[in-house]
């Protein structure tokens, strides 16, 4: 347990702890794991009630001035230019060669732009901004800040009863709102496919909005082994796994994600790093891609387990997989190659040298609930 | 008469008077590991050497061994388990119980913790 004195911890550390966490190191931060519900209840209940995740570890940025919008799109393939006030959308920073860097979730504010990085990717992302945008726009990062998650059909009850403002909120939009007599900045979205919010809110009153939050009975805390089992249902990339700097976003079949504006015939067309690879991409498709992977039985196929086709070839590698507590079986996502890629193509996943029978499934397993007005 | 002894893997062994064993592992080894969702199970009349592995564990984050805490030959197995992994959490020492075996070599036996032993390695 040594390490963990060099471990970060998050505003809320100490209620975790008296909440009965399990905490792990996870990017430099002791984070909950599980609490004592267990992981597989914990699931199960974000999507029948409602869940509270501490997501404090995310890196909060806010890009400043005039300029930041038109600064920002040189590092996305996403349009910011024209994304409204108060509107949030998905962004991937992409590298030279078309790769990804990390993805991050931008809003546009009255004076600017917030994101939300990943926390293993921030320190990273931040030196990126810094290199590529200071002289165009003011880099602050919000390290005063908590953020909140509470994702899950019975948030939206939750949330009214503090800012019944949310109600006409509807997916990817955000909001101020004084929550508990605390100023927050509430965006309706979140990484489990369920109807939810994310609540930016100053680290010093972090505790004490968690605790308006789990004293309501359909709250309970959620832990990252759920959080992970969540968004692998419902089809959602994890850094590090379906993204990174040697997996393009078509690659990762993120083209919804790649902007109109942005695309080779967009108003705004190119212009990002790696826009060549990835407009060439985008038009003439990819040697492998991101699918969803059905295990056959019980037995889950998890991130590594190398997959083959019917005549022994490899042609992917599983790049998450684990259990679905909603459907009771293993569920996983792999990216393989383009001619393995068809929905219903039978493959064997190599599990301590045994193989097991696997199909290429359409994603999300789980359908998505976005609340969408 | 039947004792109950312990391994560092957090498994126990009950050993019976008449050369069998059954065989789990503890209420800390489930706790660690979390909720359980898929254990295979061998097969009865596999032979099994001590310190090798007999059968996979899976709980929600991770994969795990069960490693023979002795040699023999498997006589039952829990097929339940196949089913219903959540019996192990819920009853690690008793209807969780993994396998039970015809032991090879008793004297394996004396390497292995008694109770008290077993709670000071915990603690």
């Amino acid at each position: 347990m040594s390490d963990d004195a060099n471990l970060l911890t998050t505003p809320l550390y100490e209620l975790h702890l008296a909440a009965g966490a399990k905490m792990v190191p996870f990017a430099g931060y002791a984070m909950p794991v599980q609490y004592p519900m267990g992981i597989l209840k914990e699931h199960l209940h974000t999507r029948k009630k409602a869940g509270l995740f501490d997501v404090s570890h995310m890196g909060q940025i806010h890009l400043k001035g005039a300029d930041a919008a038109a600064a920002l799109e040189q590092l996305v393939p996403v349009d910011i230019v024209d994304l409204p006030r108060m509107k949030q959308r998905y962004a991937l920073f992409t590298h030279e060669q078309g790769g990804v860097l990390d993805d991050l979730m931008v809003t546009r504010l009255e004076t600017g732009l917030f994101l939300v990085v990943n926390a293993a990717c921030k320190s990273q992302d931040i030196a990126h901004l810094q290199r590529h945008l200071s002289e165009q726009c003011k880099i602050e990062v919000l390290d005063d800040r908590a953020l909140l998650a509470l994702q899950g059909p019975e948030a939206k009850t939750v949330m009214q009863k503090l800012a019944p403002d949310v109600a006409d909120m509807t997916f990817m939009t955000a909001k101020n709102l004084t929550l508990a007599g605390i100023d927050c900045l509430v965006t309706r979205s979140g990484y489990t496919g369920e109807d939810g919010f994310e609540i930016s809110v100053p680290a010093l009153k972090a505790k004490e909005l968690a605790q308006h939050f789990l004293a309501e009975s359909d709250v309970e805390w959620i832990g990252l082994g759920a959080r992970d089992s969540l968004r692998l249902e419902a089809g959602l990339c994890l850094y590090g796994h379906e993204l990174s700097p040697d997996i393009t976003p078509v690659e990762a079949k993120l083209n919804w994600a790649l902007s109109p504006a942005r695309r080779a015939n967009g108003i705004r067309a190119g212009g990002y790093l790696g826009a060549e690879t990835i407009m060439k991409q985008f038009q003439d498709g990819v040697a492998r891609q991101r699918v969803g992977i059905q295990p056959e039985g019980k037995m889950p196929v998890r991130a590594g387990a190398v997959l083959q086709n019917g005549s022994g070839e490899v042609v992917g590698v599983v790049t998450s997989g684990g259990f679905s507590p909603t459907l009771n079986k293993p569920i996983a996502v792999a990216l393989v190659d383009s001619d393995a890629a068809a929905v219903a193509t039978k493959l064997y996943a190599s599990v301590r040298n045994k193989k097991v029978a696997v199909s290429v499934v359409a994603l999300p397993f789980v359908k998505q609930n976005y609340y969408r007005g | 008469m039947s004792e109950i002894k312990y391994t560092q893997d957090h498994e126990w062994i009950e050993v019976h008077g008449d050369g069998t064993a059954t065989i789990g592992i503890t209420d800390f080894a489930q706790e660690q590991l979390g909720d359980l969702v898929y254990i295979e199970i061998p097969e009865v009349g596999t032979e099994i050497f001590k310190g090798e592995d007999v059968s996979v564990i899976e709980s929600v984050k991770a994969a795990s061994d069960l490693v023979a805490p002795v040699s023999g030959t498997i006589i039952d197995v829990n097929s339940l388990l196949e089913d219903e992994p959540e019996k192990v959490n819920d009853d690690a020492m008793g209807a969780g119980w993994f396998i039970k075996v015809e032991m090879s070599d008793v004297s394996e036996l004396d390497d292995l913790m008694d109770e008290a032993a077993y709670q000071a390695c915990l603690d």
